[in-house]
């Protein structure tokens, strides 16, 4: 059954939106959380596997020392405190994805508490994320439903188990209530999963690779009228992973609370199931007296005590966080905000910074990827550091045409201001509806000025600095 | 805590998936009262300044260095299940139960 969705603008108009986000990382140590079993992804079923993952009868768990220094990384990471003192706790449930019908998990006890991390926007707008925890636990095994509707729970004959990931140590990370992120709230959400995803990469905690499940995004969404502080009903779409997916569910989910709302219907307290294609969620389970899960602290494993000397060590051990490496590298290559902004915006970061490390220069090295090969790459519709351009080869490329040749064919990027501002007058003044829309805030509406200077100067302008000019002629904040 | 009563039994009966008779839910509920009544005599003896604990020992920081060690074959993991298919644990379906 399709479920009734009111227009987004529409949502808009009269809720505001209200997200969390539980984000489980996997880790990639060589052992599971418990047992000395490997972490491995993708070996033959059932042979990455221990009594202590099987959850046999007398077996003792010992805990990782190197997924409790990942998950220490991760706090710090994260801005948070680090506790003192911490404790396991069993998550008791009954279903075939665990065999010991518990989950060693942390409770009222996590590692990390009390965080946060500053978000930046496409267009540089910075919104802080509140870390509520940080917590340590293994996760379960892998069910495949088999028979009835192909791999749905529902319908299903059976189910068949593979208990290699079961106890692969996760780290999951939760915010705290997120308001006041308005009509951005989709943007919102996928830029924070990505940089949850590029702190433990960089960390190097965690392979990150969504596609594989290393990091998976539950998403909760909630509405309330705009003007009050009481939250609405909540809805949790589990299991969005892949960033695009993250931005579509919270639309959806949005604009579905928004009918439910409307329609006059109290929103439902469930679980909500993504499906990527139609793009829509669909009714899981609603919370019930199951999910009562009688936690109590794990006899069988003793506290983890965090001396501040611990911490300390690892806290130096910490690389650069990405967001100050992009703020380091802006300078050094003295790129204006719009032209990283477009650079970080294309994925070429790491690849301009490794061709400026092969002897071109800052403007070089951007104008070769941002110009030919992210043109390239889009065509392809590969990301641009997929189409094999080493670096080396671009210095070497860029020094074997000729300064006469580029003057010759007219190849030379347009970077003096005077004909590029002549262009852009010309085509704002062809279309004044589209200048209007931008002075009014609809920033997007610039694309069509952007490209009728492209044409103008036949694909020789930098279309970054184009975007700034124009902003600049029309006097509006990029 | 509240005593215990015969709702809270059949309760806990259900998430731990243990069929109870009205008998036996009757008979349990006042055997768990009786129960937690006395171990409740703990929290009078000791006072604010006793920290609750969650292990007898007083161990902390026990760890495992991240070397790997032994494992099953799916052979030997599937041993002693009732049910396989293809390596591995067949089991029936488990539908949203309520």
């Amino acid at each position: 059954m399709t479920d009734a969705t009111l227009s987004f603008d529409e949502a808009m108009e009269k809720y505001d939106p209200v997200l969390g986000f539980e984000v489980h990382v996997e880790l990639n140590t060589k052992t599971k959380m418990f047992s000395s079993a490997p972490n491995v992804f993708g070996d033959e079923p059932n042979t990455n596997v221990n009594e202590v993952d099987l959850g046999m009868p007398g077996v003792l768990p010992v805990v990782n020392k190197t997924a409790i220094e990942s998950s220490i990384k991760i706090g710090l990471a994260l801005n948070c405190k680090i506790a003192e003192t911490c404790r396991f706790a069993r998550k008791n449930y009954f279903y075939p994805d665990t065999p010991k019908n518990f989950q060693t998990s942390q409770y009222d006890e996590p590692i990390a508490y009390d965080g946060y991390l500053d978000i930046e926007l496409a267009d540089g707008t910075v919104f802080r994320v509140e870390i509520e925890r940080a917590h340590m636990e293994e996760d379960a095994g892998k069910l495949t439903h088999m028979g009835g509707a192909a791999g749905r729970i529902q319908g299903a004959d059976y189910s068949l188990v593979d208990y290699n990931r079961s106890g692969v140590p996760l780290v999951e990370i939760v915010t705290k209530p997120i308001e006041g992120a308005g009509s951005r709230a989709p943007e919102l959400a996928k830029a924070y999963v990505a940089a949850v995803r590029e702190i433990v990469k960089n960390l190097g905690v965690s392979d990150a690779k969504m596609e594989r499940g290393n990091v998976r995004c539950d998403a909760n969404v909630s509405l309330r009228p705009h003007g009050r502080e009481r939250f609405g009903i909540r809805s949790e779409t589990k299991n969005v992973n892949s960033l695009r997916a993250v931005e579509h569910a919270v639309r959806y989910e949005i604009q579905r609370h928004a009918a439910v709302l409307e329609s006059g219907a109290p929103v439902i307290q469930e679980t909500r199931h993504w499906h990527e294609d139609t793009r829509s969620t669909t009714s899981g389970r609603p919370k019930s007296d199951a999910d009562d899960y009688r936690y109590f602290p794990e006899p069988d494993l003793v506290p983890v005590v965090a001396s501040r000397e611990w911490v300390e060590e690892l806290r130096a051990t910490l690389p650069e966080p990405p967001a100050a490496r992009r703020k380091r590298l802006q300078a050094d290559w003295g790129y204006s905000d719009l032209e990283f902004r477009d650079v970080v915006n294309a994925g070429v970061l790491d690849e301009i910074e490794e061709t400026i490390a092969a002897g071109a220069t800052a403007t070089v090295a951007r104008k070769w990827w941002m110009g030919e090969i992210v043109g390239r790459a889009k065509n392809a519709d590969v990301d641009p550091g997929q189409l094999g351009v080493a670096p080396a080869t671009i210095v070497e490329l860029n020094a074997m045409v000729p300064a006469e040749i580029v003057e010759k064919r007219g190849l030379a990027v347009v970077s003096d201001d005077g004909p590029l501002l002549e262009a852009i007058d010309q085509v704002l003044a062809a279309q004044p509806g589209v200048a209007d829309k931008i002075r009014a805030g609809k920033l997007q509406a610039i694309g069509a000025i952007v490209g009728g200077v492209m044409k103008a100067t036949r694909g020789q302008a930098d279309a970054g600095r184009v975007k700034e000019l124009i902003l600049e002629r029309l006097g509006v904040e990029g | 805590m509240a005593a215990i009563n015969r709702d809270d039994v059949a309760h806990l009966a259900r998430l731990a998936h243990i069929e109870m008779s009205a008998e036996e839910l009757d008979r349990m509920a006042g055997e768990l009262a009786v129960i937690v009544e006395s171990v409740k005599s703990v929290s009078e003896a000791a006072g604010d300044d006793v920290p609750a604990t969650s292990h007898p020992i007083p161990l902390t920081n026990v760890f495992r260095e991240d070397v790997v060690g032994h494992t099953f074959t799916a052979e030997q993991a599937l041993s002693g299940a009732p049910d396989a298919y293809e390596g591995r644990f067949k089991v029936p379906a488990i539908l949203d139960e309520d």
